[in-house]
């Protein structure tokens, strides 16, 4: 039958491996009926953008404790957009003080999750913002 | 056997709880309980009392004797805290190595008894700042250091025979310690002066915070290098700090916590012994633990003492070690990260204080407490400073150093040690049975089980069948902004600049010949912390020093597995 | 005909290589999207120049490994590779962790590896539905090598054979495999045998019982007898990624074989009658059942059979006399 399924990368990006709260994410995406790309800790953007090019996939979520966001997450915008791939929806998590916020959304990042976020809230924000592709 | 209570005093407790039982069933009939079933944090389940018949089977002598006497359940030092209080040992490290040398100087000026660094990501993965690999990185979450420069920098004024520090370093903790001892050689203070720990414990990364380079076997014999080498000529240095906290912060359980750390430990022992041929009485006293103390007050005080007593009897009964300090478990404890909440932040002040009083009442040997704002960013001078408050009103304010284990005997924190006690060598056992850890890990055991446990209690929180403030309870909707430590985006261009400065002054043919021979070193099988110590003081840099690592031992990549 | 149209701007993109537009087609044949299926009548006359290659072998063989090492061993031949790495969908929730691609994220830039995840969304036979249809976009961009992983639930994965020229059974000593595998009769459809891991104990015992079953197999079509080829932990680079490369030339060598011995013919038919019966299945079943179903035929057939009043064979048969005339 003819579907338009949502698939979902989940990836962490730079250096820190501190990935319970990506692994969490990627489980509970699947439990909620989506298919999941889980890329592993220390991705570059790069390999980030690639990848989420390649599998083709309708979201990215981001996951960063190190406090590297700053830079990271728009360079995964700015790289999907440099490959044509401005339709894929970046969200991101992690240690991120709220001083943050403002830059990053005006970086593309659509939304920010931080510690305590639930798995309710995330998914919730998923259903309401994330349509199916063209 | 059973010759903690007289059998009269059993009995009597056995009628009078059938009685209580009764009473028990008819009120809950009248008012039923606020929940069906009552468990720790841990999802352990806890019963309504406990009485003498949970530890009828004890034997007071053999399962709880008196501190300073094994199994040293009741603690290592027949003193207690009256010698001397836990080690005040705050976690720090931000920016570049000055900024952070001003924070160790201000902490010192506070109180604090004992240095812990902080190091940045590139540093914690062995790459240099100018690596692709660090952009965005350098300095946000630790000190960034590249050379010995940045080190010397680092230490700058800090009486290094006098001050202990701790450094939480992982694969490239050789080059980090080589440092410190390169450091110690210029101040004019001999190696068998100083005193610290590096942690060194990469068991636990390939379990939990994945902060890894080279495969498990390699990882564990440049480990075994560093002991053998403190051993030799570092005897006051801690070589391995063998870490539950990453696990426990990964999302497991403290009984899973208990028995990784505790296996891990056996791990490395046995490499030493197996690899080094040294005595385990030789090298055995300098191993230390690092514990996490989470919420749940009672499971994490019952943890800590199982632990010593477990650890006890691993050495004395599975490695024949017969000096009593190979015997004692000595710990470092931190306040649950993971416990901490974004929302609300300031009940973080009150979380961390009640953690930190386990700690205590688990028998620490040192402690760092959390500040309010970790789970948003770098902790500010102000919140560390209250977090360093934390520890000074509990050792000097409450009274509970005044006695030592003053929760021993109690029939529930007594059966609690005693359960997770059980369920630790279960795990032990079965981790044996598959070979050892670095089999464990190959399997992914320790990781999915982890990984379950922390599935597992998100949906608790999501279903509201665990409570945290401000997160799915008592929530409010406007929350005030609290002051953030900003790590200026400065930093990163001035360490870029600095490295590469070092590069041009360094005489860069003695670093290939010093490389070369860490080279040899690691085929050989010979030490390589020797080869280390010589690379730094010829300012060879972090990366260049991994690289070598990489280069003959292979990459470890992240296995991914759910 | 439409085999006859201009390439559209889609089709001119994947056969450049545009990775985008080349994974976006590759999602709606997943999807079982009308459009996507118009394209691929369009693109599949420009297929069959790769050579594909099957990786079969039970959880916790080291697959994903294994072809992340054979990238790299292609890519030293300058070859470009395609892979499509199978995963499980839950039965319960419909949802998937696609994780092979973990091991392979080191190849993520290199423009001349595409590596994309397919769940299996309720297939049997370890692979997914749409991976017939994926191998030939892999094929229409041009890809030399086109590597497929499927699941590895140990069983019944010999679908696989239908869509590689070359199969790779993949054993692990000391994990029962092999009995697993004749049972699953794995072993009659292996092209290659790899002993992965072979520095743990029982791999020479492993690799004689291979031999012996070897040689009391009747004959080798083409006279191509499977190599046992040994590959030690990855952990140990230097004779791993020797060994990775012995593994790369027997695959080379074995693809020659088919070519020289007509053999190659023989498997290209054997997919398209694959091909064929899916394609027929899709045309001709699946329009019946949809109207069967929503036509409400379906649940009267249903009660009729429940009470026993018809049986099923005589229904289909009924059914079939009116559809095909």
């Amino acid at each position: 039958m003819a579907e338009k399924r949502i698939r979902i990368m989940v990836a962490k990006p730079g250096l820190d491996g501190h990935d319970r709260g990506a692994r969490i994410l990627a489980r509970a995406f699947r439990d909620a009926g989506y298919e999941v790309i889980y890329t592993g800790c220390h991705q570059t953007p790069e390999q980030i953008a690639s990848a989420a090019v390649q599998e083709d996939v309708d979201l990215v979520g981001l996951s960063c404790l190190s406090g590297a966001h700053g830079y990271l997450f728009p360079r995964v915008v700015e790289l999907l957009k440099e490959k044509g791939a401005d339709d894929i929806t970046v969200i991101g998590g992690g240690i991120i003080p709220d001083q943050d916020f403002q830059k990053l959304y005006d970086a593309g990042i659509k939304e920010i999750f931080t510690p305590g976020a639930t798995l309710d809230s995330i998914l919730d924000w998923i259903k309401n913002n994330l349509k199916p592709r063209d | 056997m059973g010759s903690y209570f007289s059998e009269e005093t059993v009995n009597k407790s056995e009628e009078l709880t059938k009685k209580w039982e009764d009473e028990v069933a008819h009120a809950t009939v009248q008012s039923p309980d606020q929940k069906p079933r009552w468990s720790t944090v841990s999802d352990l389940e806890i019963k309504r009392l406990y009485t003498p018949e949970d530890i009828k089977e004890m034997d007071f002598a053999r399962d709880i004797g008196a501190p300073g006497e094994f199994p040293y359940l009741r603690g290592n030092q027949p003193t207690g805290y009256r010698g001397r209080y836990w080690t005040f040992r705050m976690f720090s490290g931000m920016g570049s190595a000055a900024d952070t040398n001003a924070r160790w100087h201000m902490l010192l000026r506070e109180g604090q008894t004992g240095l812990s660094t902080a190091f940045d990501f590139p540093t914690l993965m062995g790459y240099d700042t100018d690596s692709p690999n660090s952009r965005g990185e350098c300095g946000r979450c630790g000190v960034a250091i590249d050379t010995l420069d940045d080190f010397l920098t680092l230490v700058d004024k800090i009486p290094l025979d006098k001050v202990t520090t701790s450094m939480t370093i992982n694969p490239p903790a050789s080059v980090l310690w080589a440092m410190y001892c390169a450091a110690a050689d210029k101040k004019g203070v001999p190696l068998s002066r100083i005193g610290g720990t590096i942690q060194n414990d990469m068991l636990k990364e390939f379990i939990a915070q994945k902060t890894f380079m080279c495969p498990p076997e390699p990882s564990v014999r440049i480990i075994s290098d560093t002991v053998e080498f403190g051993t030799k000529y570092v005897p006051k240095w801690n070589t391995i700090s063998i870490s539950g906290y990453h696990i426990r912060e990964a999302g497991s359980t403290a009984v899973q916590e208990l028995a990784f750390t505790l296996r891990d430990g056996i791990e490395y022992v046995e490499d030493v012994i197996n690899r080094k041929g040294l005595d385990v009485d030789s090298f055995a006293p300098r191993l230390s633990f690092f514990f996490n103390s989470h919420i749940d007050f009672f499971e994490e005080i019952c943890k800590m003492r199982a632990a010593r007593r477990i650890w006890a009897h691993v050495m004395k009964e599975r490695f024949h070690a017969k000096n009593p300090r190979s015997w004692w478990l000595r710990f470092h404890t931190q306040t649950a990260g993971c416990s901490l909440t974004a929302q609300q932040p300031y009940n973080n002040v009150v979380r961390t204080a009640i953690e930190a009083l386990a700690g205590v009442l688990g028998g620490t040997q040192s402690l760092h407490t959390n500040s309010l704002d970790e789970v948003l960013a770098l902790p500010s001078e102000h919140s560390v400073q209250i977090a360093l408050r934390t520890q000074q009103i509990i050792a000097e304010e409450t009274g509970v150093a005044n006695t030592i284990d003053p929760l021993a005997g109690s029939w529930f924190i007594e059966s609690l040690t005693n359960k997770m006690e059980e369920e630790a060598w279960k795990y032990i056992q079965k981790i044996d049975d598959m070979g050892g850890m670095i089999a464990a890990i190959d399997k992914g055991f320790p990781q999915l089980e982890i990984a379950d446990a922390a599935y597992r209690f998100q949906q608790q929180i999501d279903h509201n069948e665990k409570v945290m403030v401000g997160v799915n309870k008592y929530v409010t909707s406007e929350e005030q902004p609290i002051p953030i430590l900003q790590i200026d985006e400065k930093v990163e261009k001035e360490q870029l600049k600095r490295l590469a400065e070092v590069k041009r002054r360094r005489d860069s043919r003695a670093v290939s010949v010093d490389l070369a021979n860490l080279k040899n070193a690691c085929k050989s099988g010979d030490n390589v912390m020797p080869h280390c110590i010589q690379a730094v003081k010829d300012m060879a840099t972090l990366q260049e020093i991994c690289d070598v690592y990489r280069e003959v031992f292979g990459e470890y990549r992240d296995p991914g597995l759910f | 005909m439409s085999n006859n149209t201009e390439d559209t701007e889609q089709i001119k993109k994947i056969k450049a290589g545009d990775v985008r537009t080349a994974s976006r087609l590759i999602r709606n044949l997943e999807d079982e999207l009308p459009e996507a299926k118009t394209t691929l009548k369009r693109i599949f006359l420009h297929t069959g120049k790769a050579h594909v290659v099957g990786i079969t072998g039970s959880p916790g063989a080291g697959k994903s490994t294994l072809v992340d090492a054979m990238i790299s061993a292609f890519r030293k031949k300058e070859k470009t590779v395609g892979v499509l790495a199978v995963d499980p969908t839950s039965p319960f929730t419909g949802g998937a962790i696609l994780g092979d691609r973990i091991r392979m994220q080191r190849h993520a830039e290199d423009a001349g590896v595409f590596v994309r995840s397919l769940a299996t969304r309720g297939a049997l036979g370890g692979l997914s539905k749409a991976v017939g249809d994926a191998v030939h976009v892999l094929d229409v961009m041009g890809k030399d090598m086109i590597l497929i992983e499927t699941v590895g639930t140990g069983q019944q994965e010999v679908e696989i054979i239908n869509h590689s020229h070359t199969v790779i059974v993949v054993l692990v000593p000391g994990m029962g495999d092999e009995i697993q595998a004749i049972k699953a009769g794995i072993m009659e459809i292996a092209d290659i045998f790899v002993i992965n891991k072979a520095d743990r104990d029982g791999s020479n015992q492993l690799a004689n019982e291979l031999m012996s079953m070897l040689n009391m197999a009747p004959a080798f079509p083409g006279g191509w007898r499977p190599p046992v080829i040994k590959i030690g932990s990855c952990f140990e680079p230097q004779t791993f990624n020797q060994s990775v490369d012995e593994l790369a030339t027997a695959i080379a060598d074995h693809y020659r074989c088919l070519e020289e011995t007509g053999l190659l013919g023989d498997r290209m038919k054997r997919k398209a009658m694959v091909e064929i019966g899916e394609a027929l299945r899709d045309a001709i079943l699946t329009p019946v059942l949809r109207e069967m179903t929503e036509s409400g035929e379906m649940d009267a057939i249903a009660e009729r059979i429940l009470k026993r009043e018809s049986d099923p064979y005589t229904i289909a048969e009924e059914v079939a006399g009116r559809y095909l005339k």
